[in-house]
């Protein structure tokens, strides 16, 4: 395996990482939308307060290490998707600041103004990231100057279906993270909305499949002849079955595991249909954005991954350290938000 | 307006209100590791309140500073696409060493911080302060490592159209960065002093919590003493040596040297015209900058004059941000040694009018951040990489202006809300004061 390789693979893990940790959190901001009780709400900001700033820094590691490996898609596409990307930045913040801020002050319309930031903040990004993805899988067109697209092209059917996909996707990760953090009404509640979730995404999923079949046929050149496929596809048909079937016996832990796995599952199945490129261009291909034209140097690269190498295993550490000092049911105290 | 003026504009907006928020919290941290020490270590209760309460002000300084944060990570990208593409080789691998490095620690950390008190065992609860304080301290290296090379770039060539790393530790350990790494980062904890003193001071003219506000004043006097004093000799002084080395015609412009000369002055005092480049109201002494910056008071240095135009950092800003900053530096020494002399001769808490001054001394640490930054990065221009890259040719071309100035506006009223929104909150927190005591144990 070439260096270039390996670098596709780690902002794919960053990317997996991010969707399956900051997952959970975007899909409980907006389920906590659609809660009308305060003391609900309460306690599903703070079934995940202590560990999504933490889930966060994926994204911002995975930004990091996009513009670090490949520069040239780091600059192209964030520019190309501008007023969409400053759409996400400001859905971003606010839900960045609204459990510190919504904590502060002890009055409804404050508290309310706060958790609909959350909310909100949670949604637009849960949507954007699919419809961003949807318009890379589709391929983008470019010119001299860059990604040449509007705002309004960017939202074109595949990448709206491609997002409506990932919503379903944090939703259902969320629901069940929630099921598996509350207790209760709320979390009888969230056990059916996962159920739901599933179906949705199952569904949302072969529909995905089949359109992009039809717009990018390209994606699917090498698909079947890679044994990874069948691995991934096998992974994400056992999630399919096991993950309905462990919510229905309210088995939340391996719930969450058929979730996480169907996350992993379905962004490396995409990423594998892209690789090696990373931007395909339309209509000429041939021109697309690849991890060997719009690579750093070897040497960048090795530095990279030797920084990885002995950064992620601590992280992986202190991470699961945490996460096992909150574990259990979330409990409101006098430190909660 | 074009599009090179309207990122100009959004890029300096959206970093200096970020900027107001990590030194605040990289100085409230390494506070708080040494507060929650004597809390867990003596068992003493009233530190472990002084820790949970200015812990609520650390965690809303870290909330926007994290959320400002983001738009850095992506707006390199957004706005400066041809720069991206240019330094990418070089400038990306800092943004991600920094990620994986530091921001997950502190994050991680911060949660366990904040949520696990009585969760976790004290000592793992006082780790959990540490890694905050070690992890924001290792973020300001590496997005200073990645600034530094804008400003003194090393370990490079440019080929293929583009900077290609030939040295990650030349790169890395470029001239400026040891020199700005300490400054900065001193400035941070000046700008924690400041705060825990002000605060204390605050609830000492309010009679409220005296053992409590005593023992915090006195902390962050002697602290705010030590620090402020390093901020000038050695780290100031260093960083100034270091740009008069490596970037004559910054150096030129802060110091307001116009016209190359031997023996130069040091200018304490003017007012800078252009053009003609010149000093209205000049008060210098002749030698000192040549003293200083090359150890020879007869030293020759080079004066704006002496570069070409096209290579000239505006002239009026530089110097008056760096100016400013030195006079509020030497004001910060001044402020922490009085407050030294007053505890000594045992009259610091009584003092009513040095603690309102304490008070409103607060943002001044980070006033003195944004000018010694502005001074940093105009005195940089017209280069986005000194030397190598024009900041007018580094503009994302396919973003319209349009875009821009709409993202501009956008930002603009966003951040006005949350900066009035942080200042209203951290004052409710102040005055609701420290958590009351608790009768078992805390």
């Amino acid at each position: 395996m070439d260096l270039n390789t390996i670098w596709f693979l780690l902002v794919g893990v960053l990317i997996a990482g991010y969707a399956i940790l900051d997952g959970f959190d975007l899909g409980t901001g907006v389920l906590h939308l659609f809660t009308r009780d305060e003391r609900e709400r309460r306690v599903m900001m703070n079934a995940i307060g202590p560990v999504w700033d933490g889930n966060e820094v994926w994204l911002l590691t995975g930004g990091g290490a996009l513009f670090a490996a490949f520069p040239p898609v780091y600059a192209s596409v964030f520019s190309g998707f501008y007023l969409a990307f400053m759409l996400l930045l400001v859905a971003l913040i606010l839900r960045a600041v609204s459990f510190e801020f919504r904590a502060k002050v002890e009055s409804q319309g404050w508290r309310r103004a706060w958790e609909i930031a959350f909310g909100v903040g949670s949604a637009v990004p849960a949507l954007l990231y699919g419809v961003a993805v949807g318009n890379v899988l589709r391929g983008l067109e470019m010119d001299a100057t860059g990604v040449s697209t509007t705002l309004l092209g960017l939202l074109n059917p595949f990448a709206l279906l491609i997002g409506v996909l990932g919503l379903a996707m944090f939703v259902l990760h969320g629901a069940t993270y929630l099921a598996l953090k509350c207790e209760g009404a709320l979390q009888e509640r969230m056990r059916r909305t996962a159920s739901v979730a599933w179906t949705l995404f199952i569904g949302l999923y072969a529909v995905s499949t089949a359109s992009a079949y039809a717009v990018s046929p390209y994606l699917f050149e090498r698909w079947f002849s890679n044994p990874l496929t069948w691995i991934f596809f096998a992974l994400l048909l056992a999630s399919c079955i096991g993950g309905p079937i462990a919510v229905r016996a309210s088995r939340f832990g391996r719930a969450f595991v058929a979730s996480a796995a169907a996350t992993v599952s379905i962004i490396a199945l995409a990423a594998e249909g892209l690789y090696p490129r990373l931007v395909p261009v339309r209509p000429d291909l041939a021109a697309s954005l690849t991890i060997y034209n719009a690579s750093s140097t070897p040497r960048t690269l090795t530095t990279m991954l030797i920084i990885a190498l002995v950064g992620m295993p601590l992280v992986l550490i202190y991470t699961i350290l945490i996460y096992r000092a909150f574990r259990g049911k979330t409990v409101i105290t006098s430190e909660s938000y | 307006m074009n599009v090179v003026l309207l990122s100009r504009i959004q890029f300096a907006l959206t970093i200096g209100f970020h900027f107001l928020f990590p030194p605040l919290t990289i100085g409230l941290a390494w506070l708080l590791v040494m507060i929650e020490w004597r809390g867990w270590r003596r068992n003493d209760p009233t530190w472990v309140r002084m820790g949970r309460f200015f812990s609520k002000i650390l965690a809303l300084t870290f909330a926007v500073g994290v959320a400002t944060g983001i738009v850095m990570e992506f707006q390199f990208g957004t706005n400066w696409a041809v720069y991206s593409k240019f330094v990418g080789d070089i400038f990306g691998a800092p943004l991600a060493a920094e990620g994986v490095l530091a921001f997950f620690l502190e994050s991680g950390f911060l949660g366990l911080y904040l949520f696990g008190r009585g969760r976790v065992s004290k000592g793992a609860h006082w780790f959990s302060i540490l890694m905050v304080a070690v992890g924001s301290t290792v973020s300001a290296f590496w997005i200073l490592v990645a600034n530094s090379w804008q400003q003194t770039p090393a370990g490079y060539v440019v080929e293929n159209g583009r900077a290609e790393l030939t040295s990650f530790s030349a790169a890395v350990f470029n001239p400026s960065t040891l020199p700005r790494f300490f400054h900065t980062v001193d400035a941070a904890l000046i700008a924690g002093a400041f705060l825990v003193a002000g605060v204390a001071a605050y609830l000492l003219r309010k009679d409220k919590e005296d053992g409590l506000a005593r023992a915090a004043l006195r902390l962050a006097i002697v602290f705010g003493l030590v620090v402020s004093i390093l901020e000038l000799f050695p780290f100031g002084h260093i960083h100034a040596r270091q740009v008069a080395h490596t970037q004559p015609e910054k150096f030129a412009a802060i110091e307001g040297l116009y016209s190359s000369q031997s023996a130069a002055p040091m200018v304490l005092f003017a007012y800078p015209v252009t053009p003609p480049p010149q000093l209205k109201a000049k008060v210098e002494i002749r030698g000192v900058l040549s003293w200083m910056a090359f150890g020879d008071i007869n030293a020759p240095i080079r004066g704006i004059t002496d570069f070409p135009p096209e290579n000239r950092p505006p002239l009026w800003l530089t110097f008056v941000s760096f100016h400013n900053m030195v006079v509020l530096g030497l004001y910060f020494i001044a402020a922490m040694a009085w407050g030294t002399w007053q505890l000594r001769r045992g009259r610091l808490y009584e003092g009513r009018r040095f603690l309102m001054l304490l008070i409103v001394s607060i943002p001044l640490p980070l006033a003195a951040c944004q000018l010694g930054w502005m001074a940093a990065e105009v005195g940089r221009q017209p280069w986005i990489v000194y030397g190598l890259l024009r900041t007018s040719d580094a503009v994302s071309t396919s973003v319209p202006a349009g875009d821009v100035l709409f993202s501009l506006i956008l930002f603009g009223l966003l951040y006005l809300l949350l900066g009035c929104l942080y200042v209203y909150l951290l004052v409710r927190e102040i005055r609701h004061g420290p958590p009351a005591p608790v009768t078992a144990q805390a």
